[in-house]
């Protein structure tokens, strides 16, 4: 009994150490590969929203972490990134997450120009009902380019609402809360950066990039 | 009949993971929205399953019964891992499509079950093959399933097949017509219930019509009809 619970026991052992070491083996082939398909994803996305011709740096390069529960919707940091001309801060592109869409987080990056104007918007990630609510995704609808060139005029601008409320962005059909959810949080990241512009974009780099 | 050729019409056919186990069903329905998606669940599942088989069929010796169990748990675990490791390095799109499920390959009842069933009884080359054909069986259910709800959802087949086969293969979407609003029952689960029901009902009555055809070899029975007849 008790050498067949060694037996059996030490063979376990040896089978746990090698599925360990085939998946460690794995993991550190495909490391460097995984790190920079995330950089080429967050490249690409930062590029859509923050037009190359309006920067010389490398955005994923300049990286700062803001942490603002209100403002992100997330009690954790979340990277911005600085895009500068001939060392002036002309663009920032602040992720931030809306906590109240129809189902969980939605997660999306901000392209804002130093006068306040919405370069771009795009959806980082959500968990919203297929066919109604992910029409928040650039390749099912271009419903998020309707932000572009708007600005946040007052802090209760009118304008920023979904038209059901009175305001002037487009709701889908079938889907209320994840359009609303959506322009709040632009809405309140705006805001924030607006207050906030002159201390934000003469931030120095102080993030690793960890994209996720 | 050949042994392999027994093996395929096993996993392909007669015990299809998808249509007959009806093993795997969570991915089954939740990833077959769009073809793309199916097919890249489908190859990543028959991964799985031909080196979850081929290193059961490996350690099969060596492995007491009582702790077969968490040996295969571990070395199905582990290879899923890997795969994943691999679509996230490789396929990088595919796997922010494919999200969860990918992972959850790991709870999919069809790799333990035919690692169990067969891969820990049969030779190394035949529990490959077994895997092939069962992997096959099931990718096959979740393409058709896939090409058919993403049709008749958002009038496309092969949506996204860039994401799976790398930039150049953008040209395989197909846009079959345009619609207006999507057919929302065919993009959730519940229409993924609906196509996998008619699938398993047109399954049987193909089943139903061979059995018809192939008349049974039952003399008595026949002549007792007859007398019935005459009678």
């Amino acid at each position: 009994m008790k050498k067949s619970m060694l037996k059996n026991g030490l063979l376990l052992a040896i089978f746990a150490f090698f599925c360990t070491a085939l998946v460690a083996l794995v993991n550190q082939q495909t490391f460097d590969k995984i790190k920079e398909q995330q950089q080429l994803e967050l490249q690409r996305v930062l590029h859509q929203i923050i037009p190359a011709t309006l920067h010389d740096n490398e955005l994923v390069k300049h990286c700062i972490l803001i942490h603002n529960e209100e403002v992100l919707g997330v009690d954790t940091p979340l990277p911005s990134y600085i895009a500068s001309m001939k060392g002036i801060p002309v663009a920032i592109a602040i992720e931030t997450v809306a906590p109240d869409g129809y189902s969980g987080n939605i997660k999306l990056i901000i392209g804002i120009s130093a006068n306040g104007e919405v370069l771009g918007v795009r959806t980082l990630s959500h968990a919203e009902t297929p066919g109604l609510g992910d029409k928040i995704e650039l390749r099912k609808s271009d419903w998020v380019l309707s932000f572009n060139g708007m600005a946040l005029l007052s802090d209760n601008d009118a304008r920023w609402n979904v038209k059901k409320d009175g305001g002037e962005i487009d709701q889908f059909t079938g889907a209320t809360i994840t359009p609303r959810a959506y322009v709040k949080a632009i809405k309140r990241a705006l805001a924030y950066v607006n207050a906030n512009k002159a201390q934000l974009l003469t931030r120095p780099a102080n993030c690793e990039v960890n994209y996720q | 009949m050949n042994e392999y050729k027994q093996i395929a019409l096993q996993g392909l056919w007669k015990n299809n993971p998808g249509l007959v186990q009806l093993l795997g069903l969570c991915p089954l329905l939740a990833v077959t929205a769009t073809l793309t998606n199916a097919l890249g669940l489908g190859l990543a599942t028959m991964a799985v399953l031909i080196g979850s088989n081929i290193l059961v069929s490996l350690v099969k010796t060596f492995v007491p019964k009582e702790i077969r169990i968490p040996i295969f748990v571990m070395i199905i675990a582990a290879l899923v891992t890997c795969v994943q490791l691999l679509v996230n390095a490789y396929a990088y799109g595919l796997y922010q499509s494919l999200g969860i499920f990918l992972p959850l390959i790991v709870t999919n009842c069809v790799i333990i079950g035919r690692a169990e069933a067969f891969a820990s009884r049969n030779s190394v080359l035949k529990s490959a093959f077994d895997g092939f054909m069962m992997g096959l069986g099931f990718l096959l259910v979740l393409a058709i399933l896939g090409a058919s709800r993403e049709i008749l959802s958002q009038g496309t087949l092969f949506e996204g097949a860039d994401l799976l086969l790398g930039d150049w293969a953008s040209v395989l979407t197909i846009q079959l017509w345009q619609l207006d609003t999507s057919f929302l029952l065919a993009m959730l689960p519940p229409g993924a219930f609906i196509g996998m029901g008619f699938l398993i009902a047109f399954k049987n009555v193909i089943d139903k019509k061979l059995a018809e055809h192939t008349p049974e070899p039952d003399v008595p029975e026949v002549t007792r009809a007859r007398i019935t007849k005459v009678s």
